[in-house]
């Protein structure tokens, strides 16, 4: 099954780095790609040309950006019934403590800061790969009958 | 303590696996105990007992536990100002959609399903290590603080300065 990435991003060099890197990664992932905060919300609103955009698996969130920054798409995602379980994650140069401090703040799923070098960059995108998309259970992974499971630890430790 | 995990559990091998597992995988990670969702919010809101209780870096968080259970307690820490910033993980046997989908409308920064068996629980802890405490940046201010008490604990000198 196709995993539906937003990348929302205004450095074409970053968008193809992540692209790459993704396409290394996990065949499955299909990059969208929103080059500022409105068009990200146009996208998750399924405006204009998005009407048929499909509900990303994972945001992938820039913070400065022209139009609208990406604290504003933060904000209005997490505050937003329908979009807030998206898991959004914050992925910029800033390494200030205000950004991070403000990021989780607004609910980030997580944040990073993008390593320099194109190494250390793949090195990120696989993690966030391996990690969120694979190991991590993600809205839609779940099993619709299983809403009663009882709780049962490794090796069926019980209570 | 460089860096500190609240671990909401109310099953006693489950929660013995994960001291031992983080024990093993991350020497540096602190890991305090709650066993159900009253004594998790006590401890992080300094209650009774839990005066002392250090602000954790992370938490863990049990779904299903008796007195307040996980749902509740997320809720809780993301509606608070002064805890809605703590990356909280969702670790539950329950791979039910609606629990999924109710923990990241409520906030949760990531959900995790326990694994059956030791090796795969085990990988999943060491997978959590690499990711949110070694990738992740985390808060600046309680990371310096976990870099000084390092640092203070490779000098005997300076040990005393970190005793709290």
């Amino acid at each position: 099954m196709a995993l539906e990435v937003l990348l929302v991003e205004d450095s074409p060099g970053d968008v193809r780095l992540t692209r790459e890197a993704f396409r290394a990664a996990n065949e499955a992932v299909r990059l969208h790609v929103a080059t500022d905060g409105v068009d990200a919300m146009a996208f998750l609103n399924r405006e204009g040309a998005y009407s048929d955009a499909p509900r990303p698996d994972l945001t992938l969130l820039d913070l400065n950006m022209p139009k609208m920054d990406g604290r504003e798409v933060l904000s209005r995602i997490k505050g937003d019934e329908v979009l807030r379980s998206i898991p959004t994650v914050v992925l910029t140069t800033s390494t200030a403590e205000e950004d991070i401090a403000k990021s989780y703040e607004l609910h980030a799923n997580c944040y990073f800061s993008k390593p320099v070098g194109l190494e250390a960059f793949e090195e990120l995108v696989s993690s966030i790969n391996s990690f969120l998309l694979v190991t991590a259970k993600l809205p839609g992974q779940g099993n619709a009958d299983a809403s009663d499971t009882q709780e049962q630890g490794p090796e069926g430790i019980g209570k | 303590m460089p860096l500190q995990i609240l671990l909401v559990e109310d099953n006693p091998g489950d929660r013995r696996l994960t001291q031992e597992a983080f024990r093993d995988i991350n020497p540096l990670i602190r890991v305090y105990v709650a066993h159900d969702g009253a004594e998790a919010m006590a401890f992080l809101r300094h209650e009774g007992a839990q005066a002392a209780a250090p602000r954790p870096d992370l938490i863990l968080l049990d779904l299903n536990m008796p007195k307040m259970d996980g749902r509740d307690v997320l809720a809780r820490i993301k509606e608070d100002e002064d805890l809605e910033d703590i990356p909280t993980i969702v670790l539950t046997s329950s791979e039910a959609e609606a629990d999924i989908v109710k923990s990241y409308q409520l906030g949760a920064n990531c959900y995790l399903c326990k694994p059956m068996h030791f090796d795969a629980f085990y990988s999943l802890m060491k997978s959590l290590n690499d990711f949110w405490l070694t990738r992740v940046k985390l808060h600046a201010d309680d990371r310096e603080v976990g870099q000084k008490a390092s640092l203070g604990r490779g000098l005997p000198t300076a040990e005393t300065n970190f005793s709290p």
